[in-house]
């Protein structure tokens, strides 16, 4: 039996602990960081409730090995939330439009959708479907899980909108000033 | 569904992967990506010794053109595929080819050289590099060497690399022109659902030039037990004008040359009747890519 200690930063923590070396990575944050929001749903790579953000980009953690995130960052649904409990728009927004009923893809699919958003911030309803074409939910039918990511990619654009709005007034404010 | 003990190696140079792999032999695979490799372990259909991870090596994540192919690093993942003007501009048949492969969350870990090395005949870039008629390159403790892809695939899961060499890059033929200037290719996929495997696949690439056909290869998917080049396809095509008698006299000839197996995807003859299907609609698509600049890749699978 192979192992080594391996540090992975979740959510902006470091956590280190000594794994064995055919440890995956949904184990390694279910069990060794204790985060059980990520969920196994299928263990055959095949319903992306364990996708979680690995440096950023989207991934089933139930097909990687802990061992390939050693001094790499993750991000996983309880890192979502501000720390006074303020939702993340995509939290929010499937909370405001049902985007859910047993839960258990859920962490999965706002994971996917925060990358996917990422990546394209103004996706259409198509891209959305083809976005998390790779998260399996037995309860929805999607729709709602669609208007979810759409409240929040609009919410997330008008924050957007409104910080650049207040920067372009700063910037002006400044200029004035300037002889 | 926990994978057999194994060693894990994270090399950082070449030189040290090529090293463990000499030293480490059969006993060892290779990691790239790991989204077939891991599934195979966690079912213990593969139960390596030690696992060589090649996600640490500089140097093996590039598109680029050059010296008249399109260059591509083993560990570009296949979003990568997805996110580049480049593909999605110039080489159609790989654009359709990243867009159905498994599903996003795979494409953002799965790797263009695993996919090759892997030698699934059900995997998609078999198809599509047959029909490119793509070259590998190999790098071994001897050097490098190149491998036409007509001569890759060897068996079922069987490549013909070397025990100690490692897949470095994918070359595919640069098109002569601009889109729309007389090469065209598409890639046609059927499969149950998103992410699973193809019931059949037909790869196409091929040159019109002054209404003839005068070039072209095609791949199929998972309807053989090593991935198939569809050579009476291509000579139904070749020095023909385009026209549905002759896209459907492909077709006709892939079903016959295809070998495909019975399983939950459906019987044989419904395989062949797919595989007759799909190839008549993806010769025409790459007819109207090559002869059209508005036909072009991207947007709606």
């Amino acid at each position: 039996m192979s192992s080594r200690s391996i540090t992975v930063t979740i959510n902006g923590e470091a956590v280190t602990r000594e794994v064995e070396d055919r440890t995956l990575l949904v184990h390694f944050v279910r069990e060794d960081a204790a985060l059980t929001g990520t969920h196994i749903g299928c263990d055959t790579t095949s319903c992306g409730a364990c996708t979680v953000l690995l440096e950023g980009v989207a991934v089933k953690s139930c097909t990687a090995f802990a061992v390939q995130a050693h001094g790499k960052s993750v991000e996983t649904i309880e890192g979502m939330a501000d720390a006074d409990g303020t939702l993340h728009p995509l939290q929010e927004g499937f909370w405001e439009k049902h985007g859910l009923q047993c839960g258990y893809c859920t962490p999965g699919m706002i994971m996917s959708a925060k990358h996917l958003l990422e990546k394209n911030p103004n996706p259409t309803e198509e891209e959305i479907r083809w976005g998390i074409s790779g998260n399996l939910c037995r309860c929805t039918g999607y729709n709602k899980i669609v208007e979810a990511i759409q409240y929040a990619a609009e919410k997330i654009n008008s924050q957007s909108a409104e910080n650049v709005g207040r920067n372009e007034d700063e910037a002006a404010a400044q200029q004035e000033v300037t002889p | 569904m926990i994978p057999g003990s194994f060693t894990y190696h994270a090399p950082t140079t070449m030189d040290d992967a090529l090293a463990l792999l000499g030293s480490l032999g059969e006993d060892a695979k290779i990691l790239a990506g790991g989204q077939s490799l891991i599934p195979a372990m966690r079912f213990r259909l593969a139960v390596p010794e030690h696992l060589i991870d090649i996600g640490g090596l500089e140097g093996l994540d590039y598109l680029r053109e050059e010296g008249g192919f399109l260059c591509i690093g083993a560990m570009t993942r296949e979003s990568a595929l997805d996110d580049s003007p480049l593909v999605q501009q110039r080489y159609p048949l790989l654009a359709d080819t990243a867009r159905v492969i498994a599903d996003p969350l795979v494409r953002n870990l799965a790797t263009v050289g695993g996919n090759i090395a892997h030698a699934d005949p059900a995997n998609d870039h078999p198809a599509t590099m047959l029909a490119y008629g793509a070259t590998v390159i190999a790098r071994g403790p001897r050097g490098e060497r190149t491998i036409a892809i007509d001569d890759f695939f060897t068996d079922l899961f069987e490549n013909a690399l070397a025990d100690d060499e490692i897949l470095t890059e994918v070359r595919i033929p640069q098109p002569h022109g601009q889109p729309g200037a007389g090469d065209g290719g598409a890639y046609l996929k059927i499969e149950r659902k998103v992410g699973d495997y193809a019931i059949s696949a037909v790869a196409v690439n091929l040159r019109v030039s002054a209404g003839i056909v005068t070039h072209a290869r095609i791949g199929l998917t998972n309807v053989s037990p090593v991935p198939l080049r569809a050579t009476g396809a291509e000579q139904a095509l070749i020095g023909k004008a385009p026209s549905d008698e002759v896209f459907e006299a492909a077709g006709q000839a892939a079903a016959g040359e295809c070998d495909p197996s019975p399983d939950l995807r459906g019987s044989v003859a419904y395989k062949r009747d797919l595989t007759r299907v799909l190839t008549k609609r993806a010769v025409g698509k790459a007819v109207e890519r090559a002869t059209s600049p508005e036909a072009q890749a991207g947007g709606a699978a």
